[in-house]
């Protein structure tokens, strides 16, 4: 814990957010990429005590809400098939599926388990050799690792009744994406912390050449926050535009290569669909073909209808930070967490979720 | 008491059966054996004696009445058991309402195939709790149903308690400016619980604070009388839970102070590791006071000089603003609104 109350120490951040307001002088927008930063800039409550000039977008960095509608239909498919068992991280059950979500398909009968790692899964798999075990492996690069290393591990112990229902989807794709959509209003990007401890941060670089736009890799503390948003306002206030870690302690320029090869012997790279926001080019990990046999996807012939999404729901334009959620005619109307139209009002990391909960009294907290 | 030295003192009698059968449930001569030589023996006293279809009781004057289910699982967890948790549950609720708890009622609802020594298990528990909690136990029932129509035992239990004379606990009683008090650690039991989930186990040394806090409201009524606004447990769904349906109740607004709150290291670090927020987690062994702000600090000195609430807390305050909602404020200024929780906590993946 104590390298945790260290970055939440509240004299330290108020000494950062004091540098903050004295290096302000334009208006900015900052998009934190990753949902686990909009989660920590919520609860800390961080977002109420930022100076008014900084607005902060809430980008596509939520793995909860960028797994395609079609992915979530799969897995509720597979998970309600007789001899199958469903394992999935915790908060991908309640995300809305274009009928039901896996916590309905439970409450139905389907056997899904929460599990926190895929490896897990693996034993599950060896225990119940009778059934299928397939893990939903849903996240960006920082949950690659582990997820390919279940595939490794379950060709080791010889499992044949092992598979993985993958949506992976990378950072720096995303931000090209954002950043050559003519609608994209963001200055600076916060880079996500956890990504860059497996990927470094050298892929960055051409970025900031080619859009003159900074990143700073930052962490999840409210110190972190904080120092990461003041990096980048400097950057912008001085004109400039380069790659900063504000994370230090945890990410290097060229990340945990040991975990990159991890990575790189099981996946391989290609286009991806996002839910909200369409397809991105060579966004996304896949298996490689010597590792299809442990593809779901090809293992189990699925047959769904493709579904389409909610069209009164502006998801996509919400995490690309074109729109904020209370511009969404549905924003908690027909909208809620208890009632979601789209993923970002599931996760307490997506944005809407987030706004939602700070809404309802936004206009007598003067946030 | 330690659980070794409980069924040291009570062992298992001589039942000629090892599991539980449908025949237990059915009224004949099974059931007659499991509840003279296995419940009436252990739980003994003047009212179950009589073995009646229901219990005859002396009560006069103002009275609390509540009833609780239990179906946790698994059934044993690190602090405690079943049996434990569902006479601490009901007497808290009955002291919550500003009561003595004196009567519980015990029903079993079994799965067919629970080896009968845990059964003892769980009663020699109910047994040691009851003495603890300074409450009897009057009457009860016992059903079987087929095996896997259960998870191995559910129980049910009704207190009954006279209200403490000096008591005036009503919702309706908080008001601006009264302060909100937590009597111990949070968050304790529900993370115990976690550790040994399926499929979620980790290791830690974290157990359930599952005990009954009728002596502890007993002493604030003893001291403070109507002072007292308001006592809640916050079991299920946790502290946010229950402040949200106070604030929604009473249409108050309530602020919490994010750095009073207390949680134990380890419960904390578990939470950090498993993406859970403390607010949301399950308690057994706490319960919060409303009170005036003047004897605010005089409580929890009165509460912290007890072994069981030793970390009480000011931990929030009623305010006459955003009515309805729960926020909470952390030393840097921030605020956020504390929710109403969805459903259960789902662990999260980043």
């Amino acid at each position: 814990m104590k390298y945790l109350s260290e970055y939440r120490n509240p004299e330290l951040a108020k000494k950062v957010l004091h540098e903050i307001e004295k290096t302000i002088t334009k208006s900015w927008n900052i998009m934190e990429v990753c949902g686990g930063q909009t989660h920590s800039l919520v609860k800390n409550g961080i977002l109420s005590v930022l100076p008014k000039k900084i607005t902060m977008l809430h980008g596509p960095g939520c793995p909860v809400c960028v797994t395609p509608l079609n992915l979530i239909d799969k897995a509720i498919y597979l998970a309600e098939k007789e001899d199958v068992i469903l394992c999935s991280f915790g908060d991908m059950l309640r995300v809305p599926g274009s009928k039901k979500n896996l916590l309905e398909a439970k409450a139905q009968g389907a056997d899904v388990r929460i599990l926190y790692s895929p490896l897990e899964a693996v034993t599950l798999a060896k225990q119940n050799t009778d059934k299928e075990v397939v893990f939903f492996a849903v996240g960006f690069e920082t949950t690659a690792p582990a997820n390919a290393l279940s595939v490794l591990h379950a060709e080791k112990l010889g499992l044949t009744n092992y598979s993985i229902l993958t949506s992976h989807v990378l950072v720096p794709p995303a931000i090209t994406a954002l950043m050559e959509d003519p609608e994209s209003n963001i200055d600076a990007f916060l880079a996500a912390g956890h990504v860059c401890s497996i990927m470094g941060y050298w892929e960055y670089f051409p970025l900031v050449e080619k859009y003159k736009i900074p990143i700073v890799v930052t962490g999840f503390e409210p110190l972190d926050l904080l120092q990461g948003i003041l990096m980048v306002v400097k950057q912008l206030e001085e004109g400039r535009a380069e790659v900063e870690n504000q994370y230090v302690r945890m990410v290097k320029e060229k990340g945990n290569t040991t975990a990159q090869k991890i990575i790189s012997d099981v996946f391989e790279v290609g286009d991806q669909m996002w839910r909200g926001i369409g397809t991105i080019g060579k966004s996304g990990f896949h298996l490689r073909g010597k590792y299809a046999r442990f593809d779901a996807n090809k293992k189990f012939s699925i047959h769904i209808k493709m579904a389409s999404e909610n069209k009164e729901c502006i998801a996509g334009n919400i995490m690309k930070g074109i729109s904020k959620p209370f511009e969404c005619s549905q924003f908690g109307k027909a909208c809620t967490p208890q009632n979601p139209l789209g993923a970002p009002m599931v996760s307490s990391e997506g944005a809407c979720a987030a706004y939602y909960n700070f809404s309802t009294i936004y206009k007598t907290m003067d946030l | 008491m330690k659980k070794s030295l409980m069924k040291l003192q009570c062992p298992v009698p001589k039942f000629d059966f090892d599991i539980i059968t449908l025949a237990h449930g059915s009224g004949g001569l099974l059931t007659n054996k499991l509840l003279e030589s296995g419940v009436f023996s252990l739980l003994k006293n003047e009212e179950l004696d009589q073995h009646h279809d229901g219990a005859f009781l002396n009560m006069n004057g103002n009275i609390a009445f509540s009833t609780d289910s239990f179906v946790i699982s698994p059934v044993f967890f690190p602090g405690g058991d079943i049996g434990e948790l569902a006479v601490n549950g009901t007497v808290n609720d009955v002291a919550m309402c500003g009561a003595i708890p004196q009567y519980l009622s015990l029903s079993f609802i079994l799965e067919e195939g629970l080896p009968v020594n845990e059964f003892w298990d769980i009663l020699v528990s109910i047994k040691f709790a009851a003495e603890k909690a300074g409450v009897k136990i009057v009457t009860g029932d016992t059903k079987v149903v087929n095996r896997g129509k259960g998870d191995k035992i559910f129980i049910n239990t009704t207190g009954l308690g006279h209200i403490h004379p000096k008591a005036n606990i009503n919702l309706m009683n908080i008001k601006k400016g009264d302060k909100i008090i937590v009597s111990d650690d949070i968050a304790t039991h529900g993370i115990a619980i976690l550790s040994v989930r399926e499929g979620l186990e980790f290791e830690t040394s974290i157990e359930s604070d599952t005990r009954s806090l009728n002596y502890l409201t007993t002493l604030l009524l003893d001291k403070f009388g109507s002072d007292i606004h308001l006592f809640r447990d916050p079991t299920r769904g946790g502290l946010a839970s229950t402040l949200n349906e106070i604030a929604m109740d009473s249409s108050m607004g309530l602020v919490l102070q994010d750095e009073a709150i207390p949680v134990a290291t380890q419960v904390k670090a578990a939470c950090e590791i498993l993406g859970l927020d403390p607010l949301y987690s399950a308690n057994e062994g706490i319960f919060m006071i409303f009170v005036p702000d003047n004897i605010a600090s005089e409580v929890v000195n009165v509460l912290r000089a007890t072994e069981e609430a030793r970390h009480a807390a000011i931990i929030g305050t009623v305010v006459d603003d955003h009515h309805g909602k729960v926020l909470i404020t952390n030393p840097l200024g921030g605020k956020r609104v504390v929710n109403m929780p969805l459903g259960e906590q789902l662990p999260r993946i980043c």
